[in-house]
Parts: C-alpha cells; sequence; structure tokens
C-alpha cells in the first residue's frame, strides 16, 4: 500500500503534512488495550455497581419513566439496516429509514393532534428551547412567557438557549398546583413571542390547556406552545383540540429505555404555518421516475448543510433510531391500546395518590387530576425517607427539591406510575413509606 | 421495462428480490379494525366512571388513529422496511466527514445490560456509582485525547457541542465585560458551523481558502479585530487537509483576545498523534457517533461531548462529573460562572457507554492505530484511483496526500464525459457502494468527499477504485447511462422538487 502511495512508512504521510510542533511524540495517557471478553467483564461490573429499575422497586419519573419496552423493538433496533446506516442523503437506498420518518411523523401528528411533524429532536428540555427560537423566527419577537410547571430541566435548556439567541425569560408561578392563570395572562402581551406551558406539569398535575392557550392568543396573540407527556394522549385532550400551536416534549416514554438519561428522542409537531420553519429533518412522500411511490428528505432549504448561517436550526443528527423505537411502541400499542394504558395509568395513579395520602405525614400536594404522576408532601427529610426505602428495595420516588432547587419544594416527594407497578407494588410503597415517614419523624423527635 | 432498465440490465445485470421493489405501504395502511399486538395488564385497581378521575373537558374526544396490527404483521411490515436500506454492514460506505468505521456489536451487547439501560437519570448518585465512574473515566480519556483539561459530556450531538462552545466563548468574552459580534469560519466549513453561530446571537464572517486548501492567513489577519469573540476550525478540515499554519492561525487569533474552537468532526484522522489542545484550541466538541463509533441509526442518535482549556472551564455547562477524595463520584450541579445547562439530565449516557467500550477495547496504541490506518486508507485509495487513471476525470482538488479524507472535483468529468457528479454517486449504488458525500465542501465544483475509515480492506479499496474506473469507461462508451441511474435500487431516482414543493409528509387517513 505505501508503495502504490509513494511513501516510505506511514509516518512520512502524516511528517509531510502535520507540523512538528503540534506533533504529540509520545502515547495517549490511557489504560492499555483489552479483549473483547474483559472489557465486557469491566462494563458488567459498572453495571452492578448501579441500581437498576430491575434490582429495586422504583417509582421515579420526572421526564423519563420505566415503562416496559417490548421485546420486538430490542429486535428492530438491533437490525443492521436500522442501526448502522447513516442520515438518508440517498434515498433510493434508505427508503426504509425515510419510510419510517414518514410514519413516525404520522404517530405523532395524530398523537398530538397538529398536523406537521418533523423526524426529532435530541430529547425533550432542548426541544422547548427549539420551538422558543421558532416562535422567534416566526413573529421576531423577544419575550418568552413560561410556566413555572415546565421542568427544571426545560426551563434551564430553555434559559441557556435564549440567552444565546437573545430571548427574555419570564417565569409565571404556579397558584394550587397549576399555572397560576391570573399572572399567565398578566405577563402576556403584545412582545411575546411564545407562552410555554407543561402539560401535565412538573408536579403532575392536569393543566387547563384549552383556556391556558385561549389566554395567551387573546392577550397576545402569542405562540402557544406546550411540552406534554405523551404516553398519557391516548385519554388526555390532545394539544390540537386545546389549542396549542406547537407541541414538544420527551418520547423516551414511547418505547425507549432508561439509559441513565439518554439517548432518547424529543418530538416537535406544530400547525400548518410553521412547517417552513421548523427545525430538523422532515421526510416527505413523493414518485420516482418510474412512479412508484417513495419518500425523500424535504423542505431541506431549511436546514443547515444548505442555508448555512439562515438556517432555522443547527441540528444535523438528531434521534432517528429512538423515533423507530417509538413508532414501532406505537404500532404495537394500536389505536385501542393507547387508550387501554392511558385509563391504566389514570386508574392506578388515582388509586396511588389516594392510597400515599391517608399515611400519616403524608399530604397530596395540591388537588389537581393527575394521570401518570402526582407529588406529595412528606412530613420529614424526603432524603432520609428515601434512605430509610432503599434499604427496603424501594424507591419511593423524586426528591423534588434537589431537583428544582426551589425553597417551596422542600418535602415534596415526586411519584411515577407505570404499566409496571401494580395495585400489589403500590400497596407495598405504601406500607415502606409509611414506615419511613413516621421512623423518621420518630427518630427526629428523639 | 423501459429502454433504461434494458441498458442497465446489459450493463450490470442485477437480480433484486421482488418485495424490495414492491409499492410502498405504511404501517397505517395496514391491519384491520381491532387488530392488536398489545395486551394491557389487568384492572387491578377500581376504575371509577364518569368525571371523578378526569374531567371531561379534559379528556380526548376522538383517540389517536394509530396502527392496528397484529404483531407477526408488525415486525414484517419492519423487517421489510429494513431491506430497503442500505448499512454499513452490508457494504462500504465512504461518507465523506461522517467516519462510517464499523460498530462493534460489543458495544450494543454492554450498553443493554440493565445496569446501564435501566438505570433511572434521578437515581441517587451513591446508588448510580457505576454510571458516575464511567462518566468520570470517559471525561478524563477524552480530556487526554483533546489535550485539554476539562471536559463536560453533556451535549446531544455534534451540532450541539459547537452551540455548547459558542455560548462557552460568549460568556468568557461578557465575564471580562467583553461584547464581542464575530465568528470566523472558513468556507469550507461544515454548515453546522454558520447555523450555530446565528443561534448563538452572534454573527458569521467567512475566511477563504487559501492555494493550499488551507485558511487564507492574510484574509484571518485582516478579519481578526477585537470584535471578534472567535475561530471555529475543522483540522484536519473539509478537504482532508491539516492546516499546514495551524500555530500561526493560533497565534493570530490569541494574539485579538479571540478562542479558537475546534470542530471535532475530522478527529479520526489524529487520534494520539496531534491534539487540538496543543494546536492552540480552546475549546473541542467531539462527535462519539464518528471518531468513537456509535451505530448512526439512520440519523441518531449522536453525542458532542466538549472539551475546554482552564479559562473556559468556568462557564461549562454543568452537571459535570467529579471524583472525591475518598475515590467516590458525584455529580456537580452547580458553577456560579456556567452557562447553564443544554439539554436534560447528563447526556446521553447509551452513547457513553459506547464510546467508552471503544476507547478500552483499544488503549493508547490502538487510538493511534485507528487515526494511521485510516490515513494509509485513504491515501491508498487516492492512488489507487490515480492508477486507475480516474485523476483525468476526477482530480484531487488541493494537494498531493491527504488525512482521513480527500475531496475529488468532478469537473472535468461533467465536461469531457458529460456526467455530474450526482449521476457518478447515483450509478454508485448499482454497484453495491454507498457514494462519497457530493457537492461538499461548496468551494469544489462538483465535489466528491470520499472517507474510507481505517476498518475496510484493502481488497474493498480496490474494488471500489474497480467500480468508479469502470463507471467512467462506461460513460465513454454510454452517456446516458450514468445519468439514468440507479437502476437496482427499490426505487429510482425520485422527484425531489414536487416533494418540497407540494409537501406530504404523513400518512393521510
Amino acid at each position: 500500500m505505501l508503495a502504490s502511495i509513494g511513501v516510505g512508512s506511514v509516518a512520512e504521510i502524516f511528517d509531510r503534512q502535520i507540523p512538528a510542533a503540534v506533533r504529540l511524540g509520545r502515547p495517549l495517557a490511557l489504560p492499555e488495550a483489552m479483549p473483547e471478553q474483559d472489557v465486557y467483564e469491566h462494563l458488567r461490573a459498572l453495571a452492578l455497581r448501579n441500581v437498576s429499575a430491575e434490582d429495586e422497586l422504583c417509582f421515579l419519573g420526572a421526564g423519563m419513566y420505566d415503562h416496559y419496552v417490548p421485546a420486538l423493538v430490542d429486535m428492530l433496533c438491533e437490525r443492521s439496516e436500522f442501526l448502522t446506516p447513516y442520515t438518508p442523503y440517498q434515498p433510493e437506498i434508505s427508503q426504509g429509514t425515510l419510510q419510517v420518518m414518514f410514519e413516525y411523523q404520522t404517530a405523532i401528528s395524530e398523537l398530538t393532534g397538529l398536523p406537521v411533524s418533523n423526524a426529532s429532536v435530541y430529547e425533550g428540555p432542548s426541544a422547548v428551547a427549539a420551538a422558543a427560537y421558532m416562535t422567534k423566527l416566526h413573529n421576531s419577537r423577544r419575550r418568552l412567557v413560561v410556566s413555572a410547571g415546565l421542568h427544571p430541566h426545560a426551563l434551564g435548556a430553555l434559559r441557556t438557549h435564549a440567552h444565546g439567541y437573545g430571548m427574555e425569560v419570564v417565569e409565571v408561578p404556579l397558584r394550587d398546583g397549576v399555572t397560576d392563570l391570573d399572572a399567565w395572562s398578566e405577563a402576556i402581551d403584545e412582545q411575546t413571542s411564545a407562552a410555554i406551558f407543561a402539560q401535565p406539569n412538573f408536579y403532575g398535575a392536569v393543566e387547563d390547556a384549552a383556556t391556558l392557550s385561549a389566554e395567551a392568543k387573546a392577550r397576545g396573540d402569542a405562540v402557544v406552545v406546550a411540552s406534554v407527556d405523551p404516553i398519557v394522549l391516548g385519554i388526555l385532550a390532545s394539544p390540537g383540540e386545546c389549542g396549542v400551536d406547537v407541541a414538544v416534549g420527551e418520547g423516551q416514554p414511547l418505547g425507549n429505555r432508561l439509559d441513565f438519561g439518554g439517548p432518547s428522542f424529543g418530538f416537535f409537531a406544530a400547525r400548518e404555518e410553521f412547517l417552513r420553519r421548523m427545525p430538523g429533518r422532515i421526510a416527505g412522500e413523493t414518485v420516482d421516475v418510474d412512479g412508484r411511490r417513495g419518500f425523500v428528505l424535504t423542505l431541506q432549504t431549511r436546514e443547515q448543510h444548505i442555508r448555512r448561517e439562515r438556517a432555522t436550526s443547527n441540528i444535523c443528527t438528531a434521534q432517528a433510531l429512538n423515533a423507530l423505537a417509538a413508532v414501532v411502541y406505537l404500532s404495537w400499542l394500536g389505536r385501542r391500546g393507547i387508550v387501554q394504558l392511558g385509563e391504566l395509568l389514570l386508574a392506578r395513579t388515582h388509586y396511588a395518590r389516594r392510597t400515599l395520602a391517608a399515611l400519616e405525614g403524608v399530604q397530596p400536594a395540591h388537588e389537581q387530576p393527575v394521570v401518570r404522576e402526582f407529588a406529595v408532601r412528606v412530613d420529614a427529610d424526603v432524603a432520609a425517607v428515601k434512605g430509610r426505602c432503599a434499604r427496603e428495595g424501594v424507591n419511593p420516588g423524586v426528591d423534588m427539591h434537589a431537583l428544582s432547587g426551589r425553597p417551596e419544594d422542600r418535602g415534596v416527594l415526586l411519584v411515577a406510575i407505570t404499566e409496571r407497578r401494580s395495585r400489589a407494588d403500590i400497596d407495598r410503597l405504601a406500607r415502606t413509606l409509611g414506615a419511613a415517614v413516621a421512623a423518621e419523624r420518630e427518630a427526629v423527635v428523639l | 421495462m423501459s429502454s433504461e432498465n434494458g441498458r442497465a440490465a446489459l450493463a450490470r445485470p442485477q437480480a433484486q428480490p421482488p418485495l424490495q421493489r414492491e409499492q410502498a405501504r405504511t404501517i397505517f395502511q395496514k391491519g384491520a379494525p381491532g387488530r392488536r399486538a398489545f395486551e394491557c395488564p389487568v384492572a387491578d385497581v377500581p376504575q371509577p366512571e364518569g368525571e371523578e378521575l378526569l374531567p371531561a373537558r379534559m379528556r380526548r374526544r376522538r383517540p389517536p388513529a394509530l396502527p392496528e396490527v397484529s404483531e407477526p404483521e408488525l415486525v414484517r411490515h419492519y423487517v421489510q422496511l429494513s431491506k430497503r436500506n442500505f448499512d454499513l454492514d452490508s457494504g462500504f460506505y465512504p461518507l465523506g466527514s461522517c467516519t462510517m468505521k464499523h460498530n462493534p456489536r460489543l458495544h450494543e451487547r454492554v450498553a443493554a445490560l440493565p445496569g446501564h439501560a435501566r438505570l433511572h437519570p434521578l437515581q441517587d448518585g451513591e446508588r448510580a456509582q457505576g454510571a458516575l465512574q464511567l462518566m468520570w473515566e470517559l471525561q478524563q480519556a477524552l480530556a487526554e485525547i483533546a489535550g485539554l483539561p476539562h471536559v463536560c459530556l453533556q451535549p446531544s450531538a455534534g451540532s450541539h457541542g459547537e452551540l455548547a462552545g459558542v455560548l462557552l466563548t460568549r460568556a468568557y468574552h461578557e465575564d471580562r465585560g467583553e461584547q464581542r459580534r464575530k465568528v470566523l469560519a472558513p468556507d469550507t466549513a461544515h454548515g453546522t458551523n454558520p447555523a450555530t453561530v446565528t443561534m448563538a446571537g452572534l454573527e458569521l464572517v467567512k475566511l477563504a481558502t487559501d492555494a493550499r486548501g488551507g485558511v487564507d492567513v492574510e484574509d484571518l489577519r485582516a478579519k481578526a479585530d477585537p470584535d471578534v469573540a472567535c475561530l471555529m476550525l475543522t483540522n484536519p478540515n473539509t478537504l482532508g487537509l491539516f492546516e499546514p499554519n495551524i500555530e500561526e492561525i493560533a497565534a493570530i487569533v490569541h494574539g485579538v483576545g479571540a478562542t479558537l474552537y475546534y470542530d471535532g468532526a475530522n478527529l479520526n484522522a489524529v487520534m494520539g498523534i496531534s491534539r487540538p489542545g496543543d494546536m492552540g484550541f480552546d475549546i473541542v466538541h467531539f462527535n462519539l457517533h464518528k471518531s468513537f463509533t456509535q451505530p448512526h441509526g439512520g440519523g441518531g442518535p449522536g453525542s458532542g461531548p466538549i472539551a475546554a482549556s482552564e479559562r473556559i472551564a468556568p462557564y461549562l455547562p454543568r452537571p459535570l462529573v467529579s471524583c472525591r477524595e475518598d475515590g467516590s463520584f458525584a455529580l456537580e450541579l452547580e458553577g456560579p460562572k456556567s452557562i447553564g445547562r443544554l439539554r436534560g439530565f447528563h447526556g446521553n449516557y447509551g452513547c457513553f457507554v459506547r464510546a467508552y467500550a471503544y476507547i478500552r477495547s483499544l488503549g493508547a496504541d490502538g487510538l493511534r492505530d485507528v487515526s494511521e490506518a485510516a490515513v494509509l486508507n485513504a491515501n491508498y485509495l487516492l492512488a489507487k484511483l490515480r492508477e486507475r487513471g480516474v485523476a483525468e476525470y476526477l482530480p484531487l482538488a488541493y494537494g498531493e496526500l491527504c488525512m482521513h479524507e480527500f475531496v475529488l472535483s468532478g469537473a472535468p468529468m461533467k465536461r469531457a464525459l458529460k456526467v455530474r457528479t450526482l449521476d457518478l454517486a447515483k450509478r454508485l449504488l448499482d454497484f453495491g457502494f454507498h457514494p462519497p458525500t457530493v457537492y461538499f465542501p461548496l468551494l469544489v465544483e462538483e465535489a466528491l468527499m470520499v472517507e474510507p475509515t481505517e476498518t475496510e480492506t484493502r481488497e474493498t479499496l480496490d474494488a471500489f477504485a474497480d467500480a468508479i474506473a469502470e463507471i467512467l469507461q462506461e460513460a465513454a462508451a454510454d452517456e446516458q447511462l450514468a445519468a439514468g441511474a440507479p437502476y437496482s435500487t427499490p426505487v429510482r431516482r425520485l422527484d425531489e422538487v414536487s416533494a418540497a414543493k407540494r409537501p406530504v409528509i404523513r400518512q393521510a387517513l
């Protein structure tokens, strides 16, 4: 090979191109190479030092949930044909990926009740920031009004990104567990680009989405953006039905594993008028020269590789494989399954809230309707209570104060229910939590 | 059969299994009412009727019209669809700038271990020590590879890392009381660079490329002023060339108080050989889905960690993983000068597991071997193409040698043979190859950007060179052949213009 190139050594190829002063000249200080079986054992040993949802009774949520992922999702996502190609730049040999995108867009459009969906963005919180940027391109206004019911990570990501593209973020507080409607109406004016809320919100409460949307329109004709949990859209009024203009959210509940927080995907759906300002890839239907139906990446003049500094987003690689998992999962659930599952979550969540609220030293944090997650106020130190439950093999939920840093979240525990948590599991949670709270209160008194 | 098909059949017979050419039907067009795969767990709690649980006005009126299919139908549909894809496991994929190297299956196996895959991101740090250790070790390894002391793993992909980098630069200048508005980037830059600059609220200034294919240093000198926040550079650049004047470039940029940003898309050329930090870069983003062999999934997931110098470190996004004195690991959530968070949780951990497994499999020597073999393969393929007479029609755009990829210009081919680079790419599909990147970088006429990667054999490179030579030969004999290609794929050339003019982006139901 060297003779063909006309050099004496591989080193010569580098020496002729890289100035000597910037060559490393020593080996990297990294551990030695390991054979495959040793790497497996090492990674397995690390995995064993984690307590996963496989190892304890887990009620953690707050954005990511331990739903069951059917075996066929793993099988399909592991197929070389889906796993190993790049973004489908050559549509003639990428019809599989492109049609998956088209089907995914259809499924998200159906779920959200909005006509247009892209083929995925990174994940939930950054999707909120991406939506806000789109509304800036849409109406050139500089103010974002945001409900405090948004996930703290979404608020954080929004602030980071908005500082970049030059928008002001105004936070509206909650009252009785939901967005304070008076404060919401007051904050929105004619300079408001977007009005953003979460459904259900960070405390598990179902917001009155239709009223929030109507108010945002009436007050300043702001673009209404909702960050939505997709798993409950079989039973909860869809964003489209509620007057929402742009629906985004964390897609992990749809057939994606927890993976300690990623990779998952963000979905992004909107009304028709936003189509040409959407971020990310979009698959469209067309025909080939023989008249055969096919799919291509379309509306690419929005994108960075064509439009460069005038692109509607800088996103390139997104989450195609995670979106495949989602469309397979949604097809597996099907038209009836998404409703059945929603009803099951609703009933079990209601049961769990009622059961926990009956415990001494535990009260619901609010009285609003909940569908898959709820916040309770614990009359004891949450971290200590969690520690006691952990010793019994139960993870009772998320310490809200640790996550949000808000003083009012001190003592609040967020409990998430999935179809994997049966009535017996919920009863066990109640026993364990009740005992832990009692023991902790006793310990403090002593 | 059309005459074009007939001609192609003579030129290169390729039998296709019939189902690959069936008319496409989506999952929404299959199944029947009532059919399902999902079996809902039994309702084991009371299910009150009416509005007790959810007021009627909050309830959905019409359920989403998801597919109604059985499990066998579902599996068959997606398996059949998968067969309409070309993939890296099936053949050569020399897509320039994308580093389509082999994806070891060990990585999928270890990422799927329940201790990683079913670990909730809000598990207490003390009960996720394995994950935090893995992230910390990866931070250390990436810092060593970059030659910069601090790493944040959070960004979701390369362009997200770029955005983090420009926001870091802004924060650094703002903290010093400066409002610098301009970001420099060469005209060869990836489209994500200029798009990122706009999203970060700054203004792009383009730099010219000199006759050797590097940054035009005189142009840089003229444009480097105290209003410049940053220079974004890919090195080796998108022409596959190492910046010969990198030291001078760094001196000019630092001389006006600006930062130097390294787009890590081409890191595969220099791992263990030359480090961005040693070249003078302040901020680096990695593409774990390129250099560190994440499977690309048809367009993600990726992962775009960033490395930073001491002066940039205070502004890094949070959380970071730190190692305590007792050897345990913790998430560091607060940083008084941090730009904040870019996304939820800690980043794409599943990608970290794979990248870490890759680094531990290869070690220091292995990573260096990767870059050496990648550069050797690219230069060998370039030489082989010259040997086969391809250079007459597709000359190298700049230089003599290349790093891990090279850019040819199809301009002579277009003039002499009436074959555009696009036609060549489409004809390559009939030969069973994924085409190289086409029409990028923009300053090369009819550009063809070839990145073979280190995991290809000499036989594959030879076969690819032969295919290009054969396509040029057949073009000399029949100039319409390439223009009609491909002939053997599940669909042939698609009407992209009407797709964009009248967008149909979902299945009508």
